[in-house]
């Protein structure tokens, strides 16, 4: 079984529509959706949720007002500044340390759980998807990630798929990371822009950090064909496959428009390039 | 006044609102990139850089003399960032720490018996501060493989100068980075663009607004590519639509080279001045949600 993350660095340079492209073009796969804070891959695969589960990822400090002194002890010792002046835990900045509670002489902070958001097992007409939800203003995205991935490589494993297609998140960090772990080949979307060079450098650090097989995927290389060009050439010195260029097109907002992946929406030039980074990605 | 710019969805023109905003209003700005995990904003503000320095957060080193591996820095440790090895008959003891998982809260040192926890810095970044004129810069840069960004956010923003509208841009999605990053705004203008991924993302970010109460206001990108459900959410939960960019090739070819679109397209520069005005106006009287 192989697992392939698509992930970029920058936002917005496609992904998803990369990302729900395989899940058409795939057979025997499991999807995953680790862009837990912002997941837009079920807009494209329509998932009937089969299993809702709710997930505790940490916990929070509250305090009893009616056992609570206000000594002072658990604002001076909190370093997150979540504690008000009058003593009222903000929920956004508490990230559930424990050590006022541990400090409080009163025994007046308990430590509650943190219904941090909820994981889905859906069915789809592509196959399965697990998908999550973070909760309003809520941390620990990247356990999040880490709770779908297991999920879904168990139901990988159990159903014998070849394939775990994993959508990640933007950036580098903790949820970037967790979706990094462990997997076979990392998708690196690009654009041909100043910060699309940038963000893809700081990205491919990451996965070579990691030590994942890395292949890069311009998209939109024809909106600047010199900035094409030099990322290909960073991809090059680092002997980094260029597994395909897509061009520009408005047909990839109908597809969003049109809620469906771009190659069962039309087979145009971007779907005939996507078919080709497929056959790259799973072929070898 | 500080001024955040957010979006939900990556890719929407955060960097553009930020530094073409930056580029167009009059007085004295300051811009702060705290998408530290791929700060991009210094590609178009193209700042002189003046002084640079090591964002450090602490994390425990134990001194192995005073420890007797009794395991309640272990216990106490909400994040699994310290595992102790009791001594036996046949080895040592000893006390291993995983500094990733580390959120420095301080709680093992405070509340090591022995007293043999202290806390030393780890570099988790950098912050540079420089000129682009008379525009203050300032941004983050997250090391490669750390994870602690919301912490080198918080450094990045305590140089906010108070004297100067401040513009944040801040980095995609709706949570710690983003929450940390958009807290203490006055005013957060969202950057969408009018697909149902724009759309979707757009509604959780305004729910995180909702929560932490920041008015905010939406730019419309791209506005002529996609469909009007974007309005439509606006209008139903009377959030003001800002300013509509329409896509055109020569604004996207000016991005994909660094230069902010105001610097040729001079008919921007006043509906970035307008938009400001409006979030200002709203701002002195309080009213703007």
């Amino acid at each position: 079984m192989k697992q392939i993350a698509i992930i970029s660095g920058k936002g917005g340079t496609g992904k998803t529509v990369l990302t729900a492209s395989f899940a058409f073009l795939a057979k025997n796969k499991v999807m995953v959706d680790c862009d837990v804070d912002a997941a837009d891959l079920h807009l494209l695969l329509h998932p009937v949720i089969k299993e809702s589960h709710e997930f505790s990822g940490g916990v929070t400090a509250r305090i009893d007002p009616e056992i609570c002194v206000q000594c002072g002890k658990c604002i001076e010792v909190c370093r997150f500044d979540a504690i008000s002046d009058d003593f009222v835990v903000d929920p956004i900045s508490c990230e559930g340390c424990k050590l006022c509670s541990y400090m409080c002489h009163f025994e007046a902070i308990n430590m509650e759980d943190n219904r941090s958001g909820d994981w889905f097992v859906s069915d789809t007409k592509y196959g399965t998807l697990v998908h999550a939800k973070l909760g309003i203003a809520e941390e620990n995205s990247g356990k999040l990630v880490t709770k779908v991935r297991q999920v879904a490589k168990e139901i990988a494993e159990k159903e014998n798929q070849d394939y775990i297609i994993i959508d990640g998140p933007p950036g580098i960090g903790c949820p970037v990371i967790a979706s990094l772990t462990d997997v076979n080949t990392a998708i690196i979307v690009t654009e041909p822009t100043v910060s699309g060079v940038h963000d893809m450098q700081r990205v491919l650090e990451i996965a070579s950090y990691f030590k994942v097989d890395t292949k890069v995927v311009i998209n939109k290389y024809d909106l600047n064909v010199d900035k094409s060009e030099e990322i290909k050439l960073i991809c090059k010195e680092q002997d980094i496959e260029v597994a395909g260029m897509v061009p520009f097109s408005r047909e990839v907002s109908e597809s969003i428009v049109n809620a469906q992946p771009i190659v069962e929406y039309t087979n145009s030039d971007v779907s005939k390039e996507i078919i080709s980074i497929w056959q790259k990605v799973c072929c070898n | 006044m500080i001024i955040s710019i957010a979006s939900g969805k990556g890719g929407t023109g955060k960097t553009t609102v930020a530094a073409n905003l930056a580029l167009s209003i009059n007085g004295a700005v300051q811009v702060l990139d705290c998408d530290v995990e791929e700060p991009d904003l210094h590609l178009f503000m193209k700042p002189v850089l003046k002084r640079k320095s090591t964002a450090t957060v602490p994390i425990p080193e134990v001194d192995e003399s005073k420890c007797t591996y009794c395991g309640k820095c272990q216990r106490v440790c909400a994040y699994n960032a310290i595992a102790v090895l009791p001594k036996t008959d046949d080895r040592s003891g000893s006390v291993l720490i995983f500094p990733h998982l580390c959120h420095s809260c301080g709680a093992c040192s405070l509340l090591c018996p022995e007293n043999a926890i202290i806390e030393i810095d780890k570099g988790i970044g950098v912050i540079e501060l420089g000129d682009c004129g008379d525009i203050q810069f300032v941004h983050g840069v997250l090391n490669i493989g750390e994870v602690m960004s919301p912490s080198l956010i918080r450094q990045v923003k305590a140089h906010i100068n108070p004297a100067r509208t401040a513009i944040i841009d801040c980095p995609p999605g709706t949570s710690c980075p983003v929450i940390a990053a958009v807290q203490e705004s006055d005013f957060c203008i969202l950057v969408t663009e009018p697909t149902p991924f724009g759309l979707n993302d757009l509604v959780l970010a305004v729910e995180v607004l909702n929560k932490m109460e920041i008015p905010h206001g939406v730019v419309i990108n791209r506005s002529d590519i996609g469909n009007d459900e974007v309005d439509h959410y606006c209008k139903e939960n009377n959030i003001p639509i800002l300013m509509r960019i329409p896509f055109d090739r020569e604004i996207a070819s000016m991005y994909s080279v660094g230069t902010p679109m105001v610097r040729q397209k001079k008919e921007y520069i006043g509906k970035f001045q307008d938009m400001f005005d409006i979030i200002r106006v709203g701002w002195l009287e309080g009213k703007v949600k």
